[in-house]
């Protein structure tokens, strides 16, 4: 269906969708990749995105509807081109997570799933990424950032105004 | 990146090759790589659930069940396919290990997979991460893809005449997800809802048909136990409790880490020796050994192996094996609170006790901490939290009540401190805002 | 599977392994409270309402999920039993409003009455409950999230039972919320069955809410005038000033024919019986050509003088009548006697649906072949044939997706167009449209009746190795078409059919002789002796005129009177109005039809609702009819016949042989609030006669038809007590005349519509405006 003219996505998303669905017994496993990486293209889960996966593994909106809101890194709603997720998880909040965190909302200027008016920053309190023994950390989109202090976090902030951020997608 | 530490005490099994470049196949195959799964192949499925069996692994997720068990449990005629799925879904708070073996050693895991697959008579694999380790997905990406390149997956595995396929899953943000049966509903594109036992997965699971789910520690670990022999592996841990295990350390210790330290291991000794002892000379308040979900230990408790049963047997768990460490300018009740929110964040909403409990929890811990506390609510924390143990769908109620019940138990003196509009005497952060 | 034999509270109980301990433990009259527990329903076990005690097992388990096992030990009521329920409700109440006194399920609340038994009186919290604004998703279906105590059992009775899959559940946690298919909206087949499953106010209806409280109500259970399925409806009535109101309609008891299910029209499309233009009082056309109100006693002589006159200038043969697939079988019995006894004619006819004359005709003198409404939901194999019972009967479609569903019964469906059912078929062959003769002649081996193809075949195939067939067919299938399915069906081992027609009354109107050429149980007019006999008088012998004849006599000027009772054929069959010109035209009806703005004299007449009596599904189960409401100056169709009859000088006793029989009715049949018993009694003390019984009793009816039509001799007792009984159809005796015309003409109503009778709906009328693409189904008569 990717080589329809209809799809809305890249012809490498869509053509890695077209793929996505024949990797499992049943299509519909491939549903929570695709809203990720669909998130990742556009931004995030537009009503236009929810109809075309609906219709690619052939379930109802409804049901895709189901499915997104239950994962907290889906969102029906833009975000920052850099998403700005502070953890404050027990072990991130005992090195000094919360004071990343201020230090973030002073920096840019928003607040938790706050967007900065030039679209180029959003900043997220999240729970627990996995990286406790590297406290405290921050995932910049899919990117890892550890051992930080707030002149580190501003370095990194730095480098992405600058566009030097690392982008792993 | 996340560093690399080390420390003499540690047995290195499962880390041996971190460090060393095995996220390359050919380094990987020269560090004895894809040798296990050879010779699982070459002696069949009976001696593989024999070794394993004889190993005394236990599940490295935070249950401990026996993996050699696990596996026998797997009828061996089905009419539906049998599948393996690896959990890779960590996301328990405290809990960093799997992240460091994807990172450090993917092949391992490819391999571990294999070798279930081989036990059970599966001929597909899952491997499923969280989907925050975006980075770590592309690395295990790359291992499977350079696995079919030389043949090792795909049809006819080394010559064996057995197909064996893995595909790399993601998720999207869910702690529910790694609840064995959760992780099945994500993986078949539903909310990650846990379904109800039995059936257990071993006869109905993936697409209805046998499945067995490991951690993804314990999938690495396989290939390291065929390659020493069950028996050997089994000597290096404590009795019942075969073999190492990747502990992270986090918290105020003054070198954190991910140590690879055999079963039984003394928690004080982890703690002060390996690594390093309280961050800036401070004392100790408390440890919750085994992530977030496991009641927290007085320093008077942690002179006790780190093993499934010496921590049960002192009232706690050995869990997931992430040991945080709070020095005494901590506030336990703001520590409470973080804990609670994030289960009320996490929980997936589908029976009650859990649902609202965790959210009243949460609602009554936050007032507490805020100066916002009545007499009645400490009792009432209490109170709420023994009722949702063991009432709940799955595990998730008892991961939020027993931590809580530990909290107010053994520092029920800071939340009193807390009541009747006293401002936090220990805190020096702001109230958590809601996630 | 084999029982086994387990102890709970103490109580040795036996039950098939299994079992659900919840199940088990009801069967033996003990209560396990459950929210999320629907029985028919997937699991959930997601309220923990339902934990016990099981011996050696180390938590409370829950019982809606636990099989029954030899030997099992379980305490159901200890007190830390108690405790855990107690703990679950509190948690609940700390978000639930407490607005009891205002919520439509007060009264009837689940949450109500185990917070009640569970004692969760202390509020634990300080914490401002979350309010958040009730929402409207469709013209029946309104959402108070607060309320919601998500036990999903609207979610799976909308996929699982209803196959509509219009609730889904978003978020998670705390925030988890039920959700629409329409975002904001519900595309879905209005079934309500949402509602009826909720256990707490949190669905609610846009008829019902807000009206009344439960215990204002009387609560009759009757059956639903619509479609041919005949379910059970429960009508929640309260007094009003002119008479008694119907509030609700529901599926309260559940013991109906139709189980769980009841769909929109049996639930919602009761109000036009409360609109405000129904007609009370009789109508006479006067000289300067319209209608007007006159009394009963004008417009009864009126009307009696006229047909007399008439009857004795021009002989019964100029007299029509035409009757109702709406009315009971005591009223169509008597409107036939009627017309052949005292109108002297057999010109009497009806608006029919389906071909049950060559149905029974095919079926005569074999017992056990016909399937009753229930069947259809236990049959191990069945075969559709033609039809959409997703929108026309939807009772059957719930029994097939139910039985496909739990008893892993075997759909085939052979249709023209591809109906929803198509979606739990076995197998699915689409035919063409004229299909369908030939499709029965290529599975009785024919194999050159349609073109070949594999799919056929194999359709073929599978149809032939089962052991048991239930063959339900629509009105496709008339006369000999009928007879050649019927052949084909007998000739595998063991079938059962089913014929499918529209209304409430269709198959009762046939079986009650509303026919030209057939008195009650399809005795034909020439062979009329059994009834010369019971009746005291002789019958027209020679058939009458069928329905279009007798448009067509009335347009040549030979059909001098026409007596239309609950029907509206001038919008049905497109009748000329000039055509009845000439005509003397009297006509019962709720409302001021295309038919009754002919007439001469209107009599406003009580619906289905409003009277006792029995009717007959399609499927031929007899069901009981009860009184639920009341409104000043109707009266039912029964009474206006035996009135007429009276003030035409015919004896009210002959006509209505009450006293004669054993039965009677001992006032079973009657709603408390009917004042009909009223009306008996003043006849029967001015009359002086003895109690309980007069001519406007129509259980004095019944008897007479138990009597006459073998068929119908069914237990009494049974019905009397609400339950469905079988009409003995094999009993029939028939042998049609060849060339018989069949004259059926399908209703084709959509899911919202209801022939005539729909469009004085309102509910339905706002369903069918709120869907995007209405169905522009033929909604006339009846």
């Amino acid at each position: 269906m990717s080589t329809s003219a209809t799809t809305i996505f890249s012809p490498e998303t869509a053509a890695r969708f077209d793929r996505l669905v024949t990797l499992y017994p049943v299509k519909r496993s491939a549903l929570i990749p695709m809203l990720l990486y669909a998130q990742d293209e556009i931004g995030y889960i537009s009503d236009e995105v929810v109809a075309e996966i609906a219709q690619r593994i052939g379930i109802t909106e409804l049901d895709v509807r189901n499915v997104l809101s239950y994962y907290s890194m889906l969102r029906t709603k833009p975000a920052g081109k850099y998403n700005v997720q502070v953890c404050t998880n027990i072990s991130c909040m005992l090195r000094d997570g919360y004071g990343i965190l201020e230090h973030c909302k002073k920096r840019l200027g928003i607040g938790h799933k706050e967007v900065t008016p030039d679209g180029l920053f959003s900043l997220e309190e999240v729970e627990c990424i996995g990286a406790c023994c590297w406290a405290p950390a921050v995932q910049i989109n899919y990117d890892f950032y550890d051992e930080l202090t707030p002149e580190k976090m501003d370095q990194i902030l730095d480098d992405y105004q600058a566009g030097r951020g690392k982008e792993t997608v | 990146m996340p560093r690399l530490v080390s420390h003499p005490d540690e047995v290195k099994i499962i880390s041996r090759r971190f460090g060393q470049g095995a996220t390359d196949i050919d380094k990987y195959i020269e560090l004895d790589g894809y040798k296990a799964v050879q010779t699982a192949i070459e002696k069949g499925a009976d001696w593989i659930i024999a070794e394993m069996k004889a190993s005394g692994l236990r599940g490295r997720g935070g249950a401990g069940f026996p993996t050699g068990m696990k596996w026998s449990f797997v009828p061996k005629q089905s009419e539906r396919p049998k599948y393996v799925l690896v959990n890779g879904d960590e996301s328990e708070p405290g809990t960093c290990k799997d992240h460091v073996i994807f990172l450090h050693d993917p092949h391992a895991v490819v391999e571990g997979t294999m070798i279930a697959g081989l036990a059970i008579g599966a001929k597909m694999g899952f491997i499923y991460l969280r989907g925050e380790y975006r980075y770590l997905l592309k690395i295990m990406e790359k291992a499977v893809a350079d696995a079919y390149a030389k043949g090792f997956l795909g049809k006819n595995i080394f010559g064996s005449g057995i197909d064996f396929d893995i595909v790399t899953q993601t998720g999207a943000g869910a702690y529910e997800v790694g609840e064995e049966s959760a992780l099945m509903e994500s993986l078949e594109g539903k909310r990650g809802v846990p379904r109800i036992k039995p059936p257990f997965p071993a006869v109905v699971g993936l697409y209805g048909g046998p499945t067995v789910i490991n951690n993804a520690e314990t999938i690495a670990s396989v290939p390291h136990i065929l390659l020493m022999g069950g028996e050997a592996y089994a000597k290096v841990g404590s009795e019942r409790n075969g073999g190492t295990r990747l502990f992270g350390i986090s918290g105020h210790v003054e070198r954190p880490g991910v140590y690879e330290l055999p079963m039984g291991y003394n928690l004080k000794k982890a703690i002060y020796e390996v690594a390093g002892g309280i961050r800036g000379g401070r004392g100790l308040k408390a440890v919750v050994p085994g992530g977030s979900s496991t009641p927290v230990l007085k320093p008077e408790e942690i002179d006790v192996g780190l093993d499934f049963d010496q921590m049960g047997k002192a009232g706690t768990m050995l869990g997931s094996g992430g040991i945080v460490v709070i020095d005494d300018q901590t506030c336990m009740v703001e520590f409470a609170l973080r804990t609670i929110k994030f289960y009320q964040h996490e929980s997936c909403g589908w029976c009650i006790p859990c649902r609202e409990g965790t959210d009243w929890l949460k609602k009554t811990i936050g007032r507490v901490h805020a100066g916002g506390g009545v007499d009645k609510d400490l009792d009432n924390i209490r109170y709420l939290a023994e009722n949702m143990m063991g009432r709940t769908f799955c595990p998730l109620g008892d991961a939020a009540a027993m931590p809580t019940i530990g909290f107010i138990k053994k520092f029920r003196n800071e939340f009193e401190d807390h009541l009747n509009g006293k401002p936090c005497p220990y805190a020096h952060t702001e109230e958590p805002a809601l996630v | 599977m084999a029982d086994v034999t387990f102890t709970v509270d103490g109580k040795k109980l036996t039950a098939p392994a299994g079992t659900l301990l919840i199940d088990a433990c009801k069967a033996a009259g003990i209560e396990i409270p459950a929210f999320c527990y629907y029985p028919n329903l997937s699991l959930q076990a997601a309220c923990r309402m339902c934990v016990v005690r099981i011996e050696k097992m180390p938590k409370l388990q829950t019982a809606c999920t636990t099989p029954v096992a030899e030997g099992m030990v379980v305490q159901t009521e200890t007190d830390e039993i108690k405790q855990a329920r107690k703990a679950t409700i509190e948690l609940l109440l700390g978000n639930h409003p407490l607005d009891c006194p205002v919520c439509d399920a007060g009264g009837e609340c689940e949450l109500q009455d185990m917070t009640f038994k569970y004692g969760a009186a202390e509020s634990k919290y300080i914490e401002i409950k979350q309010h958040r604004e009730e929402q409207q998703w469709s013209p029946v279906v309104y959402f108070d999230r607060p309320r919601c105590i998500l036990c999903y059992r609207c979610v799976r009775v909308c996929g699982e039972g209803m196959d509509v899959w219009a609730l889904g559940i978003q978020n998670r946690g705390v925030s988890a919320v039920i959700a629409p298919n329409g975002q904001d909206h519900l595309n879905c087949e209005e079934c309500g069955m949402c509602i009826d499953l909720c256990p707490v106010g949190a669905l609610t209806s846009g008829t019902y809410r807000y009206k009344t409280r439960p215990w204002e109500m009387n609560h009759v259970a009757t059956i639903c005038t619509h479609c041919g399925d005949g379910c059970k409806t429960t009508l929640g009535v309260r007094r009003v000033n002119d008479g008694s109101e119907i509030v609700r309609g529901d599926n309260r008891d559940k013991s109906g024919i139709n189980g769980d299910f009841l769909c929109n029209k049996g639930r919602y499309a009761f109000d036009f019986a409360n609109r405000t233009d129904r007609l009370t009082k009789p109508l006479v056309r006067q000289s300067d050509g319209k209608l007007a109100e006159v009394s009963w006693d004008h417009a009864l002589d009126f009307a009696a003088k006229k047909l007399r006159e008439i009857r004795e200038a021009k002989g019964g043969q100029s007299i029509g009548v035409i009757g109702s697939n709406r009315t009971t079988n005591e009223e169509n019995y008597l409107l036939q006697k009627f017309a052949r006894t005292i109108l002297g004619t057999n010109n009497i006819d009806h608006h029919r649906t389906a071909d049950y004359v060559a149905f029974a005709a095919a079926l005569a003198d074999k017992s056990g072949h016909t399937a009753g409404l229930r069947d259809t939901g236990s049959a191990p194999a069945i075969l559709l044939l033609g039809n959409n019972p997703t929108d026309q009967h939807p009772a059957l479609a719930w029994n097939l997706r139910s039985n496909v569903r739990l008893n892993r019964s075997r759909l085939y469906v052979a249709n023209h167009a591809e109906i929803k059912l198509r979606r739990q078929a076995k197998s699915f062959l689409e035919i063409p449209q004229d299909g369908y003769a030939s499709l029965i002649q290529y599975l009785a081996g024919n194999d050159g009746a349609i073109a070949a193809n594999d799919n056929a075949a194999a359709f073929r195939d599978a149809i032939r190795k089962e052991e048991s067939l239930l063959i339900i067919f629509g009105s496709e299938y008339r006369g000999r078409d009928i007879q050649a399915l019927v052949d084909f069906g007998l000739s595998l081992p063991n079938t059962k059919f089913a014929a499918l027609g529209d209304y409430v009354n269709s198959r009762g109107a046939a079986d009650m002789g509303l026919l030209p050429d057939l008195l009650p149980g399809y005795v034909p007019v020439t062979k009329a002796e059994h009834f010369t006999d019971e009746y005291g008088a002789a019958l027209p012998t020679a058939p009458g005129l069928d329905l279009l004849q007798m448009f067509d006599a009335a347009q040549r000027g030979d059909l001098s009177a026409l007596y239309v009772v609950g029907s509206n054929p001038v919008a049905r069959f497109g009748v000329d109005p000039d055509a009845l010109k000439h005509t003397f035209l009297v006509v019962q009806d709720m409302f001021l039809t295309e038919t009754a703005q002919l007439a001469d004299v209107v009599f406003p007449a009580a619906n289905l609702y409003e009277k006792a009596g029995t009717v007959t599904n399609t499927y031929g189960d007899i069901q009981l009819v009860k009184k639920a409401a009341d409104k000043a100056g109707v009266r039912t169709d029964f009474e206006l016949i035996v009135r007429l009859a009276d003030r035409m000088g015919a004896d009210p006793k002959k006509l209505v042989p009450f006293g004669k029989g054993t039965f009677a009715d001992m006032g079973q049949s009657r709603g408390a609030q009917s004042g009909e018993a009223d009306r008996h009694a003043v006849w029967l003390a001015a009359n002086h006669l003895e109690p309980k019984l007069s001519p406007f009793d129509p259980f004095a009816t019944l008897d007479e038809i138990q009597r006459l039509v073998p068929s119908y001799q069914v237990s009494r007792l049974e019905l009397l007590t609400g339950t469905d009984q079988p009409e003995k159809f094999g009993l029939v005796q028939i042998q049609p005349a060849t060339g018989r015309r069949d004259l059926v003409l399908p209703a084709d109503d959509s899911l919202f519509t209801s022939g005539t009778l729909g469009r004085y709906s309102g509910m339905l009328k706002d369903i069918v405006e709120s869907h995007t693409t209405p169905n522009p189904a033929e909604t006339a008569a009846d």
